[in-house]
Order: structure tokens, then C-alpha cells, then sequence
């Protein structure tokens, strides 16, 4: 058993650093996906995840397959996408999936159409699925940052994201935050998925986001423990998924992202709210 | 002259360039009790909107009393019920006016929240969550949520719609003690026997006011079949408004009681803004 689930971490420093790199995408990303999916914007984040691409690959085309630019990058592509996108739908009569949707395709669009420019699809499979194994210091400062500042943001917004998603008229009603926090929102969205997009690529990184947080919403009704168990969700998916990478040689990226959606697939079955307590004929009620 | 809670100064709201709210002027007394009356699509909801400041003004302005807050109960179209909240968090809101984005929510906070519940009738509802709530059942939510604000100007937006008789009359009770505590209220109300009954004040809308005043000089038959005359559509080829000469439909809260409606005839036989199509 050690040698199954502790040797590996052990011995070997690049799992050290893929579960401490995952550990703490996990950490950050799924309260984020909790209140992407309370938003009814699930499909936003992978929208999102789609539009960071251009900037990654024009930060790839710059200086080739190095961390920084291709962070930046995607943080500019994501920043306008959403900026662009939450514009249109605050300030014009179109609803954001719409506009979002027509923003991520030209930035896809033109993301495939930088990285064709130069490079192998070696090299584009690279950005598109990461590699969690090959996480160096320099990643995981990266990581640790934007950790960090999702926490606090977290932190800081919590009552006015709750307040935005349960009822946005009232919050604009008695303050003024309605509108930043909207943006501030999907900033952190746009930070925690390029933060992942090193270890789990653009296009899985919104899987840990949004995989945890949708299976934790069968097992509780309280936001708060909610984040918490969307977190143990995508700890353990992080840690499944190394296990399963180091001992069946399988792409680690595809491996987490799989064990949260076994993960999901097991809540929407067995949770409280899920599938089997909803069809279970019960036989007994209570007076009033 | 009682101080004015609410004044509004030509006040115009609206949508794509046509008005909801046409060239309002006048003030609403501090401590009254108004009912904000009128067809679907006369501008009732749109003049909370504006008053509390989520739309702004095309032309005009709508001011409230400096430092008084501002409680606003929606039409609850906006709410998200099948977010994960209990009730307490719902009614816990209320607090936002005096906690803030940060503040800590004290001992003194959380009994204010339960005493809310319990002049609602809610007492035990605390850990529902909001899927769970029947119609009425929301609606004492949030009637103990704007209890909770404690706001000088509490604007109520349709309230009573799809409500038993049972929870209007709990929740209109509610109502006056409010007035009783001197705070100004507005509630937009179908119900024109309501509105006569427990309504000292009445504000008769079609886009511009047909009648501001005393509830039974507002609500008079001549006033009511103008009211039902307004077309609430818009007309695309309607010409622009221009700014001048729309001070003559004003109502000063405490002194023109009685003449709002000589005010619209006025307007009627000088019409010169957008169609009051």
C-alpha cells in the first residue's frame, strides 16, 4: 500500500512537485468553478479556457515554450475575452453566453491560427493539455500566487458574490459592487485558469474547476460547504490521477481530470441530491 | 410643509430611447404611506428602479433625503431560488446597509435577523432553504429582509401578486407599522380596494402621473378611465421630446393634493412631448 500511494511522492521530485502544483490549483480553482457553477456559468469557464489560448500561443511564438510569456499572454487574451464579453452583456441587450461564446470562437480561432505559425503539434498539444509532470520552481511560485491572491479576493468578495448570484437587483439596490465584482469574478476565472494551464493545458484546466464543484453540488446546500468539498473533491482527483499517471504510464493531465469525473459521475448517482434519491419511491411521510 | 423624502425634478426613465417614465416632478412626504397605481406598463416599477438608482434617468432626477437609506423589494423575477440559501441567509442580507461588504455580523445582528422572521410569521423557517418556500412564504422572507435594512424609504415592488389573502393581510399590517414609524413608503399595488382602504396617499401613473394626491381625490372614476385610456405602446415613429415647458406636471407632496389631476388635463390639451402613446 505505501508503495502504491506514498512511494511515489517520495522518491521521485516531480511528483513532489505535480501534487504540490495540483494541490494547489485545487485549493484555488474549485471555489472559483463553485461560484462559476452557482452563476449558471459553467460553460462560461470553458469558453474562457478556449479564449486564453491565443495569447499563450502568441507568448509561445515569441519566446517558445517558456512559462512567463505564455502566462501573460493568456492572462491578456483572458482579461480582454471576459472584459469584452462582460461588456457587451451588462451594457448591451445580449446575454452573456452569447457574447461570450462569440468571443472565445475568434480567440480560438486565431489562437490555432498563431500557433500553426510555428511549432509541431507536439508543441500545440503541449498548450492545449499541459504537462504536470514537467512542473519546475519557476510554475509552481506562479501557482502559489495566484493561489494566494484567489483566497484573498475570496476572501474579501465572499458576500458580495453570494449577494451577485442570489439576488444581483437587491445588491444593486444597496451598494455599488454589483457590476465590479461581476468583472472581479471573472478575473479570478481567467487567473486560475492559466494558472492551470501549465500543469493541465487551456483546454483541461477548467476540468478541475468545474468538475469538483458540480459534484459537490449533489452532496450539500450550504455555498460554504460546498467550496470545502468541491476542494477534498479535486485534492483527491489530483492525487488519483498522479497515482494512476505514475503507475499505468497514462497522460497525467487527462488521468485528474478523469478522476473528478468519475468523482462527478459517483455524485450524480449516490448524492443526497442525486439521481437515486430523487427517483426512490419513498414510502413513508411525515404528518405536516 | 413636511420635509420631502423623495423629490423629483422632470423626471424621465426608460428604455431604448422611449420613456416609462415621463417628465415626473414633485415630492413625496416624509413618514406617508403612497400607493403607486396603473396599468401593466405604465412606469410603476421602472419609478422604483430609478428612485433607488439601478436606472438611471434619460432626463431629470429623482433625489432622496440626504443619508436616508433605502430598502427596495423587487418584483422577484431576479431571484435565483434555487441557490443554496437558507432563509436566515436570504433575510441576512438586510444587514448589507449596515455591515458593509466586511463587517462582522454580531450577536446583536443575528437577533435582529430572528425578530425579523418572527414579526413575519416565519419563526422555525430559519434553516429552509429558499427551493423549499412557497410563494407567500417568500414573500414574508423578504418583507423580513427589508425589516432587517431598516431603511427611512422602503419602496415595495408589487408585493401582494400571487399572495393569500391571509399573508396580504400580515403583510399590509406590516406595512403600517412602518408608516407608523414615520418611515415613507411606496408599494405599487393592483388592488385599487387595497389601495383605498389602507393607502392614505396615491400616485395614479400612465408614463406621466394622471393623479398624485389623497387617496380618494386620486382615485376617482374620471381619473381611473383616463388611466385606462393610456396606450402602453411604443411608438417608433413618435417625434422627439423636447426639453422645455415640462414643469406644469408636477405635484408638490403636502400642498397641489387635488390638483395633479387638473395638472394632466392641463398636459393633455398641450401635449407636447413623445406621443403619451
Amino acid at each position: 500500500m505505501y508503495d502504491f500511494l506514498v512511494a511515489p511522492f517520495v522518491e521521485f521530485s516531480f511528483m513532489q512537485c505535480a501534487l504540490a502544483g495540483s494541490l494547489m490549483l485545487s485549493l484555488s480553482s474549485c471555489p472559483v468553478g463553485v461560484f462559476l457553477m452557482l452563476r449558471r456559468m459553467s460553460l462560461a469557464g470553458d469558453a474562457m479556457a478556449h479564449a486564453i489560448l491565443p495569447g499563450a500561443a502568441v507568448g509561445f511564438l515569441l519566446y517558445g515554450l517558456e512559462i512567463i510569456p505564455m502566462t501573460v499572454g493568456g492572462l491578456i487574451a483572458g482579461v480582454v475575452v471576459a472584459v469584452g464579453a462582460g461588456a457587451v452583456s451588462r451594457f448591451t441587450v445580449q446575454k452573456e453566453d452569447a457574447s461570450m461564446a462569440a468571443f472565445y470562437l475568434i480567440s480560438l480561432a486565431l489562437g490555432v491560427m498563431i500557433v500553426s505559425l510555428r511549432g509541431s503539434s507536439v508543441d500545440l498539444m503541449h498548450v492545449l493539455f499541459g504537462t504536470v509532470l514537467a512542473l519546475n520552481d519557476e510554475a509552481l511560485r506562479l501557482i502559489a500566487s495566484i493561489t494566494a491572491v484567489t483566497l484573498l479576493t475570496l476572501a474579501v468578495f465572499w458576500r458580495a458574490l453570494v449577494a451577485e448570484c442570489l439576488d444581483p437587483l437587491f445588491l444593486r439596490s444597496v451598494s455599488r459592487l454589483g457590476t465590479p465584482v461581476h468583472f472581479v469574478f471573472l478575473g479570478l476565472v481567467v487567473l486560475n485558469l492559466v494558472g492551470g494551464f501549465q500543469a493541465l493545458g487551456t483546454l483541461l484546466s477548467v476540468g478541475l474547476m468545474m468538475l469538483p464543484a458540480a459534484a459537490a453540488r449533489f452532496w450539500t446546500n450550504r455555498v460554504w460547504t460546498m467550496c470545502l468539498l468541491a476542494l477534498a473533491i479535486g485534492i483527491a482527483s489530483c492525487i488519483a490521477g498522479l497515482l494512476m499517471s505514475y503507475h499505468a504510464a497514462l497522460p497525467s493531465g487527462p488521468a485528474i481530470i478523469l478522476s473528478a469525473g468519475v468523482a462527478y459521475l459517483f455524485s450524480t448517482v449516490a448524492g443526497p441530491r442525486g439521481v437515486l434519491r430523487a427517483r426512490i419511491r419513498h414510502r413513508r411521510h411525515r404528518t405536516a | 410643509m413636511a420635509q420631502a423624502a423623495l423629490t423629483f425634478r422632470d423626471l424621465t426613465l426608460g428604455y431604448h430611447d422611449h420613456p416609462a417614465v415621463h417628465h415626473l416632478s414633485g415630492a413625496v412626504k416624509r413618514g406617508s404611506l403612497t400607493a403607486v397605481v396603473g396599468a401593466n406598463g405604465c412606469g410603476k416599477s421602472t419609478l422604483m428602479k430609478g428612485i433607488v438608482g439601478v436606472l438611471k434617468p434619460m432626463a431629470g432626477e429623482s433625489i432622496k433625503v440626504e443619508g436616508a437609506r433605502v430598502a427596495y423589494l423587487p418584483q422577484q423575477s431576479e431571484l435565483d431560488r434555487s441557490f443554496p440559501a437558507r432563509v436566515v441567509d436570504l433575510v441576512s442580507m438586510g444587514l448589507w446597509p449596515k455591515r458593509g461588504l466586511l463587517g462582522r455580523h454580531t450577536a446583536d445582528d443575528r437577533a435582529a435577523v430572528a425578530r425579523a422572521l418572527s414579526a413575519v410569521g416565519l419563526e422555525g423557517f430559519e434553516k429552509r432553504t429558499l427551493d423549499t418556500l412557497s410563494g407567500g412564504q417568500l414573500q414574508r422572507a423578504l418583507f423580513a429582509r427589508v425589516l432587517v435594512q431598516d431603511a427611512e424609504i422602503i419602496l415595495l415592488d408589487e408585493p401582494f401578486n400571487a399572495i393569500d389573502s391571509r399573508t396580504v393581510t400580515d403583510l399590509v399590517a406590516l406595512i403600517k407599522r412602518w408608516h407608523g414609524e414615520e418611515r415613507t413608503v411606496l408599494v405599487v399595488v393592483h388592488d385599487l380596494d387595497l389601495v383605498r382602504e389602507h393607502f392614505p396617499e396615491t400616485l395614479l401613473l400612465a408614463r406621466r402621473p394622471v393623479a398624485w394626491g389623497p387617496t380618494a381625490e386620486a382615485l376617482t372614476a374620471e381619473n381611473l378611465l383616463k388611466a385606462r385610456r393610456f396606450d402602453e405602446a411604443w411608438h417608433d415613429d413618435a417625434p422627439w421630446c423636447e426639453p422645455e415647458g415640462h414643469a406644469e406636471h408636477s405635484h408638490d407632496g403636502h400642498a397641489a393634493h387635488g390638483h395633479a389631476g387638473h395638472s394632466h388635463s392641463h398636459h393633455e390639451h398641450h401635449d407636447h412631448g413623445p406621443r403619451a402613446a
